[in-house]
């Protein structure tokens, strides 16, 4: 044991020796904690997630329009879209639909679409990794196998054919997002749990009698759950552009009368020459959401990672 | 300093008259975190080694030793650490000197081995490039010259087939082997200083035998100064010519090592010694356990920081500035005199105490339970 | 436990040609296997009810896997251990989990061999909620609190988790852990080597007052020949996979027969300069051989300073009995004993 212990122990580092009665019980998720307030990127990217989540919750609160129909149509010419004014804090659509309401409800489109799908892909990745690396032996080989086979499809185009075959809706979107990101929680988990496999204490609950069952369900797989939700946040931020990208190729819910990001984007293509901002505004809408989970994941990441501190 | 250790090496600075070749003087070594109080690692610790002499500080994990050796090296990360006092090397101060002199002394005239044989070594080099590396750096010498060199190196530390060695990665040498192959880059260029931080705690006690030996005929032949740091008092008695025993940050002890194995003073020390079974026991020797751990310390400016973990200690030790001396008579008299951070010196010292009266080497401890004591 | 007949005059613990072999496999898709890592192969020893068997040997020897294997935490290759009657390598594993009360484990790392996210409290409830034990969580909490007291913790530290600790705090959890089901084995593998010093001792004589309490049989698996020394009634030395020598404590000490055991001794260190500067060293050439390919006949001949031109390369010695219970696995130990045969004078430093 080397003398850097102390530097460590003084420094309340959590796993490290602290002095007693200065930690509480939770003292891990206390230190965890502490790292995550003092980082920047956590505080941006929890700002912008807190800021999506709430203008899609309250979608209907904030926007000041209906999200449906083209009540300004007759506003529309065919080389100009009325740019922002007072009525219109964004101006109007090529479909004569209020700008900045289509935007806020399109943020609760892509939540629920990015969240359930997320929780989907978490399940299923879950119930898989587990299997994998719960049981181990042949079932890990079968399960292993699946999920490569899924691995080796890109995730857009496992997308498209999902919705290909189950056909244009929200719902199909959710499932091929969830699918694609199967592969990723089982693997995680799965990664997870066998590092956990040869790890002392498996083998003290192990030699205490414990069924294997129970080991994997209540031990190894709490142990493995940062890392999990770690994982989740940053998912989401790829979901979120997935949702896009696949209202954007026409896969998405066929009612026109439903705001998505994407689809907006698709709309803007016919004008990008002369109303730039069409595509502009979900755009930033997009690319923000997006950065704002990477950055609240990574700073989860290394908050939950004593090795991972500068 | 012998002239002949001095000679070896052209372009080495001479040893001022009347200093030894590392001549530490009250160092200091703080860790400042945003946001948390600095925390005092090594707090005021002096020692001198001189050619040819080996050290040994020893202490258990938190005591300083370590930091100590990192902070002598300049190795400590500037931006979180603040280290003062002297590290006086060849007359000049470590400490003070500048980022690029430094890194040329370091591998040539200042080695240092580390415990770990596995991470000290890069892992996609070769053998052979990581010790003519430093040769090359250091000596200037060419490709050819320099794994001449490295080849006599390894066969030097009882690598055998040294050729063939060099061309192998660090994770085809036994652990064994990875750390002859460490001292021989710490050896490559003859350095006059060698700081060894357990350099065998990760060996098997064969292989742990054979590298002590090892570093004992290096010192006694090539006259390199040594510090040695480690926990093993074993390894401390069969090797070094002096030893400092470290708690808290502090030299506690200070003797030469008979003197210290024969009559340990600090509290401390005897309680380390009365820890450890030993295989040569005649019969079964109770075990007298220090209780505690090291977390349990006073701070030092409240008094002895074992104070919390010792069966000797009472009200006379709660104050500050208890100092390294050496009591009068016996003591005193030895080379270098045996000094300890102790009020109540063990031998020296033995009324009745809360534990009772007791001979001096037969301690038992308070709490015979070994629970935590708190202050 | 399945309660067959015992009497006192039985071992508690009887192993018998205990082998783990681990296939070593190849190719990506279509394993083959290529060979085995012999990590334990072939070792018989007993321990009797409430004394301490010592098992020392340096990192490789296989004394880790031979710990596992007689809790079958690791399933042994071949073999039989019975633990008070019971053959427990017969054993379902329903009945191995039932039996699992009668024999536990302590860990070196105190740290890691306790789930993190686990309160000592949950640590220690919880074997006893899974195994039934009488009186619910009312008793099973009052119980944990004996425990923790009886291994020298204070009763607030049920609440705290793991990394609150000290490491010999942390090695107290783990034992007050392996002793809540009321097991009589426990295997310590290296139970002090993570620890300071100073609180070494304290751990050691825990578990020896635990030992005298209870009437506890302990297994001590160590490479540190003086812990090993201060916990055992006997010791084995094991060597690549096998034992060497067995004998009881004292007499192993005073005098090793087998080269290995020699060799062990002169290197380890005796905190005292006298001894140290009269010791003599025997020193090992070469390394340990891989235990996938041990050598024919003894598997100490690579690097036996004794080494003899005839049966040491092609005969393994078996491993027998000398005086009184003294037993060595080598062919030449009375030889070596007697002084007749001296060791090769590159060996002695």
């Amino acid at each position: 044991m080397t003398a850097a212990t102390t530097v460590t122990a003084a420094t309340a580092e959590p796993g490290q020796e602290q002095p007693p009665g200065r930690v509480s019980g939770t003292g891990r998720a206390r230190a965890s904690w502490d790292r995550l307030r003092r980082d920047p990127a956590a505080w941006v990217g929890a700002a912008i997630v807190t800021a999506f989540v709430v203008v899609a919750v309250a979608a209907p609160l904030i926007a000041p329009y209906e999200p449906a129909g083209s009540q300004w149509i007759r506003q529309i010419t065919p080389s100009d879209v009325p740019g922002p004014s007072e009525e219109h804090l964004l101006g109007l659509d090529s479909f004569g639909s209020d700008l900045f309401t289509q935007l806020v409800y399109g943020a609760r489109q892509s939540l629920v679409i990015g969240v359930v799908s997320t929780l989907l892909g978490l399940l299923a990745g879950t119930v898989l990794g587990v299997l994998s690396g719960g049981i181990g032996g042949w079932v890990d080989t079968a399960v292993m196998r699946v999920v490569d086979i899924m691995l080796s499809v890109p995730a857009l185009l496992l997308a498209v054919s999902v919705a290909a075959m189950v056909g244009r809706s929200s719902t199909s979107v959710m499932v091929a997002i969830a699918v694609a990101q199967v592969p990723i929680f089982a693997r995680l988990l799965r990664a997870s749990l066998l590092s956990q496999r040869g790890q002392d204490y498996v083998l003290a609950l192990r030699s205490l009698g414990l069924r294997e069952r129970r080991i994997v369900v209540s031990h190894m797989l709490p142990n493995s759950l940062g890392p999990l939700l770690v994982q989740a946040t940053l998912v989401l931020a790829t979901a979120v552009i997935e949702v896009a990208a696949l209202s954007f190729l026409g896969l998405g819910d066929p009612d026109p009368a439903v705001a998505e990001w994407g689809r907006m984007l698709v709309k803007a293509q016919e004008r990008l020459q002369n109303d730039p901002q069409l595509a502009l505004w979900p755009g930033v809408c997009i690319a923000v959401t997006a950065l704002g989970f990477t950055l609240l994941g990574e700073s989860l990441r290394q908050a939950l990672d004593p090795r991972a501190r500068r | 300093m012998s002239a002949a250790a001095d000679a070896r090496r052209a372009g080495a600075l001479p040893v001022p008259p009347g200093e030894s070749l590392l001549s530490v003087r009250d160092l200091r070594v703080q860790f400042v975190r945003r946001g948390a109080a600095p925390v005092t690692a090594v707090d005021g610790v002096s020692f001198d080694v001189g050619a040819g002499e080996i050290l040994g500080l020893v202490g258990e994990s938190g005591c300083g030793k370590s930091v100590t050796s990192l902070a002598v090296m300049g190795l400590l990360p500037r931006r979180s650490s603040r280290v003062s006092g002297e590290v006086r090397f060849a007359g000049r101060d470590l400490l003070t000197l500048p980022q690029q002199q430094l890194r040329d002394l370091r591998g040539r005239e200042l080695g240092m081995v580390f415990q770990d044989p596995m991470t000290s070594l890069n892992p996609v080099l070769t053998l052979g490039t990581q010790v003519t590396e430093v040769l090359r750096r250091h000596e200037g010498m060419g490709r050819r010259e320099a794994r001449e060199r490295a080849a006599d190196l390894l066969r030097g530390v009882g690598i055998p087939d040294p050729a063939r060695r060099l061309g192998e990665y660090p994770h085809q040498l036994s652990g064994g082997m990875r750390q002859r192959a460490l001292i021989a880059i710490a050896l490559a260029c003859r350095p006059r200083l060698l700081i060894a931080d357990e350099p065998t705690t990760a060996l098997d006690v064969t292989i742990q035998a054979q590298v002590l030996d090892l570093l004992q005929q290096l010192v006694r032949e090539s006259g390199t100064a040594m510090v040695l740091i480690t926990h093993d008092l074993g390894v401390v008695a069969g090797l070094c010519d002096r030893v400092d025993v470290l708690y808290a940050g502090r030299v506690v002890e200070s003797a030469n090592r008979r003197d210290l194995f024969a009559a340990p003073r600090h509290r401390y020390t005897q309680g380390l010694l009365g820890s450890v079974p030993r295989t040569d026991a005649n019969g079964k020797v109770p075990l007298t356990p220090i209780p505690g751990s090291v977390r349990d310390m006073l701070p030092w400016a409240d008094g002895c920081a074992f104070l919390p973990r010792c069966h000797r200690g009472d009200d006379a030790c709660r104050t500050a500035g208890i100092d390294l001396e050496p009591r009068a008579g016996a003591d005193a008299a030895s080379t270098p005199p045996h000094r300890a951070r102790c009020v109540h010196p063990a031998g020296l010292d033995d009324a009745p105490g809360p534990a009772g009266a007791q001979p001096a080497g037969a301690h038992a401890v308070a709490r015979p339970d070994g629970a935590e004591v708190r202050p | 436990m399945n309660a067959a007949p015992s009497d006192d005059a039985e071992p508690l613990l009887r192993v018998r040609g205990l082998k783990v072999h681990y296939p070593i496999r190849r190719g990506a898709l279509l394993q083959r296997t290529v060979g085995h890592v012999k990590a334990v192969d072939g070792v018989d020893l007993d321990v009797p009810r409430a004394s301490t068997y010592g098992l020392v040997g340096e990192s490789g020897c296989g004394k880790s896997t031979f710990g596992r294997a007689v809790l079958r935490l690791t399933e042994p290759t071949a073999g039989s251990v019975t633990v008070a009657g019971t053959d427990v390598l017969a054993l379902s594993p329903a009945e191995l989990r039932r039996a699992r009360v009668s024999m536990q484990m302590v860990f070196q790392d105190p740290l890691a061999s306790l789930d993190p996210r686990q309160s000592v409290e949950a640590a220690l409830v919880e074997p006893q909620k899974v195994h039934g034990m009488p009186g619910g969580p009312t008793a099973w909490r009052k119980r944990v609190t004996e425990l923790l007291e009886r291994v020298g913790l204070p009763a607030a530290a049920a609440a705290k988790y793991p990394h609150e600790f000290s490491g010999g705090q942390r090695q107290r959890i783990g034992i007050a852990r392996a002793l809540v089901l009321g097991p009589s084995l426990i295997i310590a593998d290296e139970p002090v080597s993570a620890l300071d010093v100073s609180v070494q001792a304290q751990v050691i004589t825990l578990l020896e007052e635990l030992q005298a309490e209870l009437g506890l049989t302990y297994l001590v698996i160590a490479h540190d020949l003086a812990v090993v020394r201060h916990m055992s009634r006997t010791v084995g030395v094991m060597y690549l996979g096998g034992l060497v020598e067995e004998a009881a404590t004292e007499e192993l000490y005073a005098r090793p027969l087998h080269p290995y055991t020699r060799a062990l001794l002169s290197a380890a260190p005796v905190p005292d300069p006298e001894v140290e500067e009269r010791r003599e060293r025997i020193l090992l050439q070469g390394d340990l051989p891989s235990p996938a390919a041990p050598p024919p006949g003894c598997r100490f001949q690579t690097r036996c300073p004794w080494r003899q031109p005839t049966r040491c390369a092609d005969e393994p010695p078996p491993l027998r009995e000398l005086t009184g219970g003294h037993r060595v696995a080598c062919h030449y130990a009375e030889e070596i004993e007697a002084g007749t045969l001296r060791p090769a004078a590159s060996a002695v430093a």
